[in-house]
């Protein structure tokens, strides 16, 4: 954590995309503070550069100008394993389509970023069964993805982006693919992690479910337009 | 590095597991591969085996000369002069030269009439010393022997025949012990040569000569030039410096330049030999990459089946990365998916080639004219281990580049959309 108590510190970050014809520049300088235990929504319209946004703050991609910290370390000029190590430990992320992998159990799913950071098969299993049942899918370890209705992926998905217990959970458009009733229980689910005092980023469009955060964060043409508290 | 590999093992044995039946058909390409590789070396090391074989029943270690005529000249004397080396001279040489294992002379007369019985034939006799049965492996079938050192120094009428000359004067008959009229000369027969496919030819086969004492031979037809002088060393690597002797004394007797190849005509078969392997060793090596190119198709074979399993995954792989994947953790498991496929095939290919050379080897030899010059498909521990490695590279390869396809996979990029 930064000395401030911010999570995030973003100062004028740029982002140009080279086509080799074209230089699109998706982030114009964005100056950007999320502290611990905000709940953040990041609206605007497509194109609006949320997208780009979301990938920086993920350590997805680096920004072409700019200073980054997440949790007080510097994210710029680090090798991509690195940027890897980052994500695994401090990132948890939730996506619209959940992007779970379709060959394994739900309970492997989620044990597979404990895989990767290096905790033992045993504990592995144990935390992804607490998990899984703190989402409510506790009778569903066993099954595969495809065995799942699209609100129960999401659960999958967010008890995965808990299970390092990362400094800051990233949802892009976590509701975009879910009926109503899901998506508001999904909502409800971020709004409890918010409670227990996990730090969340929203992306969305969706200003209603934006309304739940803490925090509404408005981006248009590159350039954060507005921010305000909810 | 544990960690490492327990990432590596436990990503691995989840993506093979779902791999099966993609698998066959690649296996399949590996294992056609590996035979054709193996099958096309182990007829190239067969047909080295046969041809050293064939090579050595002319005689090991030995040089022929014919003399001819100089073509330089030498102290005075123009060249064109004949070299006539007689029976005679073949002591002396011995005396001046007796590390060598044999020198031995041949006279030779062509269109000998040789008759038993009614019947006639027109055949090659030679008069040569008794130590040649063993230097040009002139060897005795069951019953019978070669020329011994009584026959020559007592100039018996005894002859040796060809088993081909055999066959054709006497039919099913058993020679040895009979009679035949040489020039209506009567010979014993007291052996018939075992046969032998015969590679280094000169004059003709030996299965269509017969031989008789040499001192006999002078005998009979009152010559005594030689037409030929064999000489056998006990190491081949012996034989350029003895020819290069043999010149010198020679060419002081008979008075010619040492250097002039053309006074006594050579041929060196240990230098040919050593030709001969040279080009067995380029067919070998044609055949090898024959083979290694049919197994290369199998490799990439393999590899684009692993493109394609990284394009259809490159969403998952996409996943993984943002989960924390490093790039080893990516790579590795495909490189190890590429090896497994070439191995299991490779071991396929193995053991179906194995059982195929193993069948020929009940294919009898004997008689069987093109066995008997080609030989028999031979598997060698240096033929596995080339395969084996050539296999191994085309496994790694196989897995490495599409692996690396798979490592440069920008996450970002793959998980936002279907």
């Amino acid at each position: 954590m930064n000395k401030n108590g911010s999570i995030i510190h973003m100062a004028d970050i740029r982002k140009v995309y080279d086509t080799g014809k074209v230089k699109v520049e998706a982030l114009k300088g964005i100056d950007l503070e999320i502290h611990a235990g905000e709940m953040v929504a990041i609206v605007g319209p497509s194109g609006s550069g949320k997208s780009t946004l979301m990938n920086l703050v993920g350590c997805l991609d680096t920004p072409t100008s700019g200073e980054y910290e997440l949790a007080g370390d510097n994210v710029a000029g680090v090798t991509r394993d690195q940027l890897a190590e980052i994500r695994n430990r401090r990132v948890g992320f939730v996506f619209q389509n959940f992007n779970l992998l379709p060959h394994i159990s739900a309970v492997e799913n989620v044990e597979m970023p404990m895989l990767f950071g290096g905790i033992s098969p045993r504990e592995r299993r144990k935390r992804a069964s607490e998990l899984l049942d703190r989402v409510g899918l506790g009778e569903r370890l066993d099954h595969k993805p495809t065995e799942l209705s699209g609100g129960q992926m999401q659960r999958v998905a967010i008890a995965r982006a808990l299970s390092m217990n990362p400094d800051i959970v990233l949802a892009d458009e976590p509701t975009g693919n879910l009926d109503s009733t899901s998506g508001s229980d999904i909502m409800s689910l971020f709004t409890d992690l918010w409670q227990q005092g996990r730090t969340l980023v929203i992306i969305t469009h969706d200003l209603a479910l934006a309304k739940r955060a803490s925090r509404i964060v408005e981006i248009h043409d590159g350039r954060v337009t507005s921010d305000r508290a909810a | 590095m544990k960690r490492d590999f327990h990432v590596i093992f436990s990503l691995f044995a989840a993506s093979s597991r779902l791999q099966k039946k993609r698998a066959y058909l690649t296996i399949a390409a590996i294992a056609w591969g590996t035979v054709a590789i193996l099958l096309l070396l182990a007829f190239g090391e067969g047909l080295k085996r046969q041809l050293d074989r064939n090579r050595r029943s002319t005689g090991e270690n030995l040089a022929v000369m014919w003399p001819g005529e100089t073509t330089k000249p030498y102290r005075g004397m123009p060249p064109g002069r004949s070299i006539r080396p007689r029976i005679d001279d073949l002591d002396q040489l011995r005396g001046r030269m007796p590390e060598l294992k044999a020198v031995l002379g041949e006279i030779v007369s062509w269109r000998t009439a040789l008759t038993y019985g009614r019947k006639t034939v027109n055949g090659r006799v030679i008069g040569v010393n008794w130590e040649y049965g063993d230097a040009r492996k002139h060897f005795p079938q069951p019953g019978g022997r070669f020329l011994s050192p009584e026959d020559q120094a007592q100039m018996r009428r005894v002859i040796f025949l060809g088993d081909e000359m055999a066959k054709n004067l006497f039919g099913p008959e058993n020679p040895v012990g009979k009679t035949l009229l040489l020039n209506n000369s009567p010979y014993l027969v007291i052996g018939v040569m075992q046969h032998k496919t015969q590679m280094g030819v000169y004059g003709g086969p030996d299965a269509n000569h017969a031989t008789i004492p040499i001192t006999t031979f002078r005998a009979q037809f009152g010559r005594e030039r030689l037409n030929n002088l064999v000489i056998e060393t006990n190491e081949p690597e012996e034989m350029k410096g003895e020819l290069r002797k043999l010149n010198e004394i020679w060419g002081a007797k008979f008075r010619y330049d040492p250097t002039d190849e053309r006074a006594l005509g050579t041929w060196d078969m240990v230098k040919s030999a050593k030709t001969t392997r040279n080009i067995l060793i380029g067919i070998q090596l044609f055949l090898g990459i024959v083979g290694a190119l049919t197994l290369l198709i199998g490799g990439v074979g393999v590899a684009n089946i692993m493109y394609a399993v990284v394009k259809e995954r490159t969403r998952e792989i996409g996943v993984k990365m943002a989960l924390g994947a490093k790039r080893r953790w990516i790579i590795v498991p495909f490189v190890l998916e590429g090896v497994l496929y070439t191995l299991i095939g490779g071991t396929m290919g193995i053991v179906i080639a194995t059982l195929l050379v193993t069948a020929t080897s009940f294919i009898p030899i004997e008689g069987n004219k093109v066995l008997s010059f080609l030989g028999r498909p031979t598997l060698s521990p240096q033929i596995g281990v080339i395969t084996s490695l050539i296999l191994g590279a085309i496994g790694l390869l196989a897995g490495y580049f599409p692996a690396r396809r798979a490592a440069s996979i920008d996450p970002a990029a793959t998980l936002r959309y279907e």
